[in-house]
This record gives C-alpha cells, sequence and structure tokens, in this order.
C-alpha cells in the first residue's frame, strides 16, 4: 500500500440527514416477489455490510440503491432526492456521486486499465494530463501501478477487482457500493480486497453498501481499522468493534436483521445463529 | 420452446414492440442533443462500412453477372438480347442492389451488434456504464445507427454500380454485346424516380439492421447462450424487416411516381 487518497470534504447534504433511504420497497421479477417491503436508511460515514444467502436479492438491492433497477413499489431516497421519481437523464447527475464495485468487476474489456479507470474522467471532458496524475494516484491507492497500460483480460480475478475499486474511487464519490468484492478470490487476494475496503473507509470516510457472502470478510471489516502512520490494516485494540459498521441481513427478500455487530453476533434468532455458524 | 397462453404471447410481443419503438425513438433523438461521441460514430463507419467493402463487391459483382446470364435466355425469345443492360441496370439499382446489399450487412453487422452489445450486457458492462454516468443508447446504439445509414447509402451504390459491371463482362465476353450498346441502354433505362427508390430503400434498410441488432443485444438474456439467440434473432428478425420494408418503399414510390 503506497500512498493514500486525500480525505475528501464532505458535501451538499447535511449531516443529519442519511445518505440512503429504503421505504416499504418491493420488487419482483416474472411473478416472482425479490425484495419485499424493505425500509432502512443509511447514515453519512455509516458502511452497511449486507448479508444474506444466495439468490436473497443483495445485488438487486444494490442495483436500486444507484436507480438501475426500478421498484414495484415504495421509494428510495438517495442524498435525500427521490430515485425512483427521477428519470434516466437525472439519475446520471446524481451517480455522479456515487462508485459502484460490480460482482464481477465489469470492466469494459476494449479499453485498457487507464481508460477504464479514467472513464469517468473522460466522460467529463478532464485534461488528460490530470486524468492521468489522477490515474496513477488512485492505482498506486489499490497496489496496481504497474497496471496502467494493461487490458483486463491480461489481469487476475484479484487484480480486476482493484481496477474497479480504483475506477469506483476515483471522483471520491461520497457513497461507494460493493457487489461481493472479494467473491470468488482466495483467501489471500480476499484480505487485500477487505484492506482497500477499510482504508478506503477509515482515510476516506466514505459512506458504504457493501454485499459480501464471506463472513470472515464482513467481521475483519468489523474489527479492523486503518493506521494511517504505519499504512496497514489492523485489529482494533481490547476486541473493539468499528462504530460505523451496521449489518443487514436478508432472507428471502426480507429483512431479518438490521443494526451492529455486537448485537448480530449475540442475536438469539435461530436462523441467524444458523447462518452465523 | 414452452407453451404459453395465447394472451401472454401477445403481451409479450406487444411489450418487445414497445421496447423497440422507445430504443429507436431515443437512438434517434439523441442525435439531436449532446453529448455526440463522433468518434465512435467514425470507428462504426470503418467497421460496418469498409468492413463489409468485399462482400458487397463480391454479391453486387456476381449478382450482375447471374442477371446478365439468366435475362439473355429469356430475351433471346423475343430477340431482344440487346437490352439486358436495360433489364440488369434496373433491377440492381430498383431491387437487387438495395436488398442484397441490406442483407449483406444485415448478416454481418447486425449479428455483430447483437452479440457484442449482448457480451456487455451479460458481464454488466452495460449496467456499468450507466452507473459511471453514461447513456448506453447514446453511446452505443445511436453511433451504430448513424454509421449504418450513412454507409449503407455509399455501398447501395456501390453494389449498383459493380453489379452493372458485371452484367457488362457477361454481356461482352459471353453473349457478345457490344459494352457501349451495353452501357449505353443501362443508362437510358433509368429514370429520376428509379435512382430516388434505390437510394431511399438503404435509408430505411440501415436503420432497420443497426435499430434491430441493437435492441437484441441490449435485450440479451441468459449468459453466453443468450448472446448467441440474439445474434441469431437480431439477423432473422433483421432481414425479414428488410423485406417487408422494401415491399413498402417500392409499392409507395410506384405510387408517387407511377413507375
Amino acid at each position: 500500500m503506497a500512498t493514500t487518497l486525500p480525505n475528501p470534504s464532505p458535501q451538499q447534504a447535511p449531516i443529519a440527514e442519511p445518505v440512503v433511504v429504503f421505504d416499504n420497497v418491493c420488487i419482483r421479477f416474472d411473478a416472482k416477489p425479490v425484495l419485499e417491503n424493505l425500509s432502512f436508511s443509511v447514515d453519512r460515514g455509516e458502511q452497511l455490510i449486507i448479508l444474506g444467502p444466495a439468490g436473497t436479492g443483495k445485488s438487486v438491492l444494490l442495483k436500486l440503491v444507484d436507480g438501475l433497477l426500478e421498484p414495484d413499489s415504495g421509494s428510495i431516497h438517495v442524498f435525500g432526492e427521490n430515485i425512483t421519481a427521477m428519470r434516466e437523464t437525472d439519475r446520471f447527475k446524481l451517480r455522479s456521486r456515487i462508485g459502484m464495485v460490480f460482482q464481477e468487476s465489469a470492466l469494459f474489456d476494449s479499453l485498457n486499465v487507464e481508460d477504464n479507470v479514467a472513464y469517468r474522467l473522460n466522460e467529463e471532458r478532464a485534461d488528460p494530463a490530470e486524468s492521468h496524475r489522477r490515474v496513477e494516484e488512485v492505482l498506486n491507492f489499490v497496489s496496481l501501478p504497474t497496471a496502467i497500460s494493461k487490458f483486463p483480460s491480461e489481469l487476475s480475478g484479484g487484480m480486476r477487482r482493484r481496477v474497479s475499486i480504483a475506477r469506483a474511487i476515483i471522483t471520491t464519490p461520497d457513497l461507494i457500493l460493493y457487489d461481493s468484492p472479494t467473491g470468488g478470490l482466495d483467501p489471500i487476494t480476499s484480505t487485500t480486497i477487505v484492506e482497500l475496503i477499510v482504508k478506503q473507509r477509515d482515510v476516506s470516510h466514505t459512506t458504504a453498501l457493501l454485499i459480501t457472502h464471506r463472513l470472515q470478510d464482513a467481521f475483519t471489516l468489523a474489527t479492523n481499522r486503518w493506521n494511517v502512520e504505519e499504512n496497514k490494516m489492523e485489529p482494533i485494540p481490547n476486541g473493539g468493534i468499528d462504530d460505523s459498521t451496521r449489518f443487514l441481513v436478508l432472507n428471502e427478500g426480507r429483512i431479518v436483521y438490521l443494526g451492529n455487530t455486537r448485537d448480530l453476533v449475540h442475536s438469539e434468532d435461530p436462523w441467524i445463529q444458523q447462518y452465523l455458524a | 420452446m414452452p407453451f404459453v397462453s395465447p394472451e401472454v404471447f401477445a403481451k409479450e410481443k406487444i411489450s418487445a414492440i414497445q421496447d423497440y419503438s422507445v430504443l429507436a425513438g431515443r437512438a434517434v433523438a439523441n442525435i439531436f442533443s449532446r453529448p455526440r461521441y463522433w468518434a465512435d460514430i467514425f470507428t462504426q463507419m470503418d467497421s460496418i462500412g469498409f468492413g463489409s467493402l468485399p462482400i458487397v463487391v463480391l454479391t453486387g459483382f456476381f449478382t450482375g453477372c447471374v442477371l446478365a446470364l439468366q435475362s439473355a435466355t429469356s430475351l433471346e425469345e423475343f430477340g431482344a438480347v440487346s437490352m439486358t443492360g436495360n433489364l440488369v441496370a434496373l433491377s440492381m439499382v430498383k431491387e437487387l442492389g438495395p436488398v442484397l446489399t441490406g442483407l449483406m450487412v444485415s448478416g454481418r453487422n447486425a449479428s455483430g451488434m447483437a452479440s457484442e452489445i449482448g457480451s456487455m450486457k451479460v458481464t454488466e458492462q452495460l449496467d456499468a456504464m450507466r452507473a459511471l454516468g453514461t447513456d448506453p443508447i447514446r453511446k452505443l446504439v445511436t453511433p451504430r445507427v448513424g454509421a449504418t445509414v450513412f454507409m449503407l447509402f455509399f455501398l447501395t451504390i456501390l453494389s449498383d454500380a459493380v453489379g452493372i459491371a458485371g452484367g457488362a463482362l457477361v454481356s461482352v465476353l459471353l453473349l457478345g454485346l457490344n459494352a457501349s450498346s451495353y452501357f449505353h441502354n443501362s443508362y437510358r433505362a433509368l429514370v429520376y424516380a428509379d435512382v430516388v427508390q434505390g437510394l431511399t430503400k438503404p435509408l430505411f434498410f440501415g436503420f432497420i439492421i443497426a435499430s434491430v441488432g441493437c435492441y437484441f443485444g441490449m435485450n440479451t438474456k441468459g449468459g453466453t447462450q443468450g448472446v448467441g439467440r440474439a445474434t441469431t434473432q437480431a439477423v432473422v428478425i433483421s432481414s425479414v424487416f428488410i423485406i417487408v420494408v422494401d415491399f413498402l418503399i417500392s409499392r409507395t414510390m410506384i405510387g408517387i411516381f407511377g413507375r
């Protein structure tokens, strides 16, 4: 881990206002309910870890937050704006404040790493020199400075995931959505990705929603912090837990748990106990 | 293939027509607003136009050749072999040039568009594009529609020209006709209405090829198998569309110009 990104200044929305608010959201595909009556909110600077069995609607939830899918009923407010009532053209503006890391990275395979990472800057017609500088900075952040001219097909799964994170954070978004960032990766690479997420959380204090299937990664995120002086991840002393981390557990499209780490591990709900075991 | 009730089937088809209409409408509307992706338009022009040159030239040339060969047999019965040039020119300019060029470009490019955009769809690249603030219709569909309409127009002119040249080659070398007479008759056979009809068609065909190819690409479902299915559907539907629209344009043009 080389350099760190500067801490972005908080923007626009007042501190008290939640960044994401779901109000009674339902969505179904082909008459099959995927998410039912989902209501929750995510505050500024908070990290919400979304857990649940496969096929329970976690990725759908994240796409709803970014306006990539529309709910059948209910409303979703992001940065105080009702994204469900917006036209697609207006959503593009809102998405400039949101970074998203896709499950399979979703890098543009016809573009090299630099063009992938700088995609948003290039679309905004940013100065090429400035754009190149920021790409180098952000690739240093994800420890991939040498991959700048490579194509996605030349990268390993873990490297693609790191490029995807770099692409999501290059514009220092106010909200980051991680869709299974460690899915399908070996434990060592997963730890590298988790370190990056902790670093992004503790250095930039960005609000984040994160899906993971690996409980180990989820609890690593909740029990570790980024040591800026030593530039490495370390456990929070005395068995401490990160206060900004909360958990949302989904099962069959419904919320079965929403709360902090301590209450989750001490939950007496038999299904949660079985899931965590 | 699973059976569905007529009601579900009808709803699916109407929904598909609605989705296609919305996509086509937005692709056209994007031409009149910023941002415009000129680099993508020129890349597509190169890929669709220059890339289709070999098949269009070969198809046009040999169609002209075989047209001269076949028509001479019939014309001989009336002692009118010298009219071969008329027949080849009229057939190529009004019908075969636009339609065969459309079908060839459809086979090559509608499939390419459906598979390229379909692959992006199944690997979430389209979602990533939207998440990064870019409208995929503006970035991917509009440049393809514009480039195909523009390039098909000139490819058709080229196909007509090499078709008439192919007819000339057969007429002179195999049928023993005079080259000057052949070209003179070809030129005299064509009037303004024929040329207008022949050059109006590629504008519609180009739009059909690109919009249908992109529609099936953007609506790909079901992984790599879905990409294959989208590719096949794009070629089949755009080819059928071209033939149907060809009939409609011909009827309209005959109604307007009287020939």
